[in-house]
């Protein structure tokens, strides 16, 4: 048995703290993926609505905004919010707090993009039938083209944050302690004991993502199910 | 007789193209009155005019002399007084039947919700629809979202009520349940305009037809003298291209 944890890896998990620490490294990634997953939510669905009302100014600044998203990479952002700033604008930003606004400027822009395309693939007769009943501008929203944006947006948007939380290993790239790092750490500190604590660690990084991507994705199978039975 | 809907020179375009011109209609309390005309004539932009869901670019529409104007503060209250049904239906398919047809009299009329659904269920047995009251849009058939699309315009207690090709979408067994809906509403009395293809059901229920083309009212009768004696070629051409028989 121990022989067989040692060819594969495994051993180094159970030595000393180091599955706590992975774990630690989790909660890290976990607490930053949660909270920029949080914000880029509220102020992707506001974006998004806003991106439909058709005003011209607002959709000019939301382009843009969404074209630097697509093209810089989230590694030159992250590099340039955490040393850029904190070093041009003598900014005291924390490596934390850093990934958090880089993954919250990415994430609100994708979100964003996602809510204006949801509601856009609801009919305009949807709209023009509440307006026709009466219902102003808010109450047509909230009633009628929100419930059923968030139906569409759903898959949509699993499929964004379950991408968010993995894009979260990128911060071990400016020094913040987080699973991969954690991972590679141990790696490196049993390189001569055990030569294979690679695969092991590894392993168990991607179990650690999976177990909390898995739910997410389930959770919202259930949901998209539940929600086609409602019509 | 009271006038409750006037159009004066009303005057379309869509970027720079007129789809209605000079479109004078005068629709009296009570009075049915049905549109026909070719595909494209117009019909349905016609009816979205009454009701501020286009902009017009000359002429105005009246609702009880309030001019609607599409931008303006008080056009959802003049809302409230048209109902409209679309030939798609437009039900909301994530909610039951029961709030679909109450939604706006909670939301817009601010009324009290039990009262709402009280009416509305008494409606929907009319159309002997009660039993669907929790059934979802997409559990129903065309013909029977049709009726409850209805009843949803019915429950604000509109003063005129406008039908935009209701059954072009039904398969032909269903066009009949909803058309006889709408003829038990001209029986009561209601105001009514309506587009439709159907020519017979045009015959029966209106007081007056407008025979509508390229835009512009081309004939204006009574629907036995319409159909009998149409006054124009135009109009004796779009009336033949609804007889199959060999010439
Ligand atoms: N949103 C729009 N933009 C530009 N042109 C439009 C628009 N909507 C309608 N039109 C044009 O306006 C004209 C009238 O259209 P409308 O839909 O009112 O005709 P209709 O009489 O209802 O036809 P149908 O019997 O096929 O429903 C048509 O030539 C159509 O191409
Ligand atoms: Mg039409």
């Amino acid at each position: 048995m121990n022989t067989l944890l040692q060819q594969f890896g495994f051993d180094v998990l159970f030595k000393g703290t180091n599955m706590l620490r992975l774990l630690g490294g989790l909660g890290v990634a976990l607490k930053i993926s949660i909270l920029s997953v949080s914000i880029s939510i509220v102020l992707g669905i506001l974006l998004g609505i806003l991106m439909t009302l058709g005003n011209p100014l607002i959709n000019a600044i939301a382009r843009v905004y969404l074209e630097i998203v697509r093209f810089m990479p989230q590694m030159v952002l992250l590099f340039l919010v955490y040393f850029g700033a904190t070093k041009a604008f003598g900014l005291n930003l924390s490596a934390q707090t850093a990934s958090i606004a880089v993954f919250s400027f990415w994430g609100t822009a994708e979100m964003a993009d996602l809510v204006r395309g949801s509601l856009n693939s609801i009919s305009r007769l949807q709209y023009e039938t509440a307006q026709a009943l009466g219902l102003n501008r808010a109450q047509t929203y909230l009633y009628v083209l929100i419930p059923q944006m968030v139906r569409r947006l759903l898959p949509l948007s699993i499929n964004l944050v379950t991408r968010m939380i993995k894009t979260t290993s990128l911060v071990m790239m400016i020094g913040i302690v987080e699973v991969l790092k954690v991972g590679q750490q141990i790696i490196e500190a049993n390189r001569k004991a055990s030569p294979n604590a690679a695969f092991g660690v590894f392993a168990t990084v991607f179990f650690l993502y999976f177990i909390v991507c898995f739910p997410i994705s389930m959770l919202s199978g259930y949901l998209e199910k539940r929600w086609e039975n409602k019509g | 007789m009271n006038e409750i809907l006037v159009t004066e020179h009303l005057h379309k375009e869509y970027e720079g193209m007129t789809v209605l011109e000079d479109i004078n209609l005068t629709v009296k309390k009570g009075e049915v009155v049905v549109i026909v005309g070719p595909s494209g004539c117009g019909k349905s932009t016609f009816l979205r005019c009454l009701n501020g869901l286009e902009t017009i670019q000359d002429g105005r529409v009246l609702l009880d002399n309030e001019v609607i104007n599409p931008g303006r503060k008080n056009l959802t209250k003049v809302r409230e007084k048209i109902g409209m049904v679309f030939q798609s239906y437009e039900l909301f398919p994530h909610k039951t039947i029961l709030q679909n047809v109450t939604l706006a009299p909670i939301k817009v009329q601010k009324r009290d919700k039990a009262e709402a659904q009280k009416e509305a269920l008494a409606l929907l047995a009319r159309i002997g629809l009660e039993g669907k009251k929790d059934s979802y849009p997409r559990q129903l058939s065309g013909g029977q979202k049709q009726r409850v699309a209805i009843v949803r315009a019915l429950m604000m207690h509109p003063e005129i009520l406008l039908f935009d090709e209701v059954t072009a979408a039904l398969d032909p067994e269903m066009v009949r349940e909803v058309l006889e809906v709408i003829l038990a509403l001209a029986k009561e009395g209601r105001t009514m305009v309506i587009v439709t293809h159907e020519m017979a059901f045009a015959r029966a229920v209106a007081d007056r037809i407008i025979f509508l083309d390229g835009g512009q009212i081309i004939e204006e009768a009574a629907p036995d003298a319409f159909f009998t004696h149409p006054q124009t070629g135009r109009a004796k051409k779009f009336l033949e291209s609804f007889s199959y028989e060999k010439k």
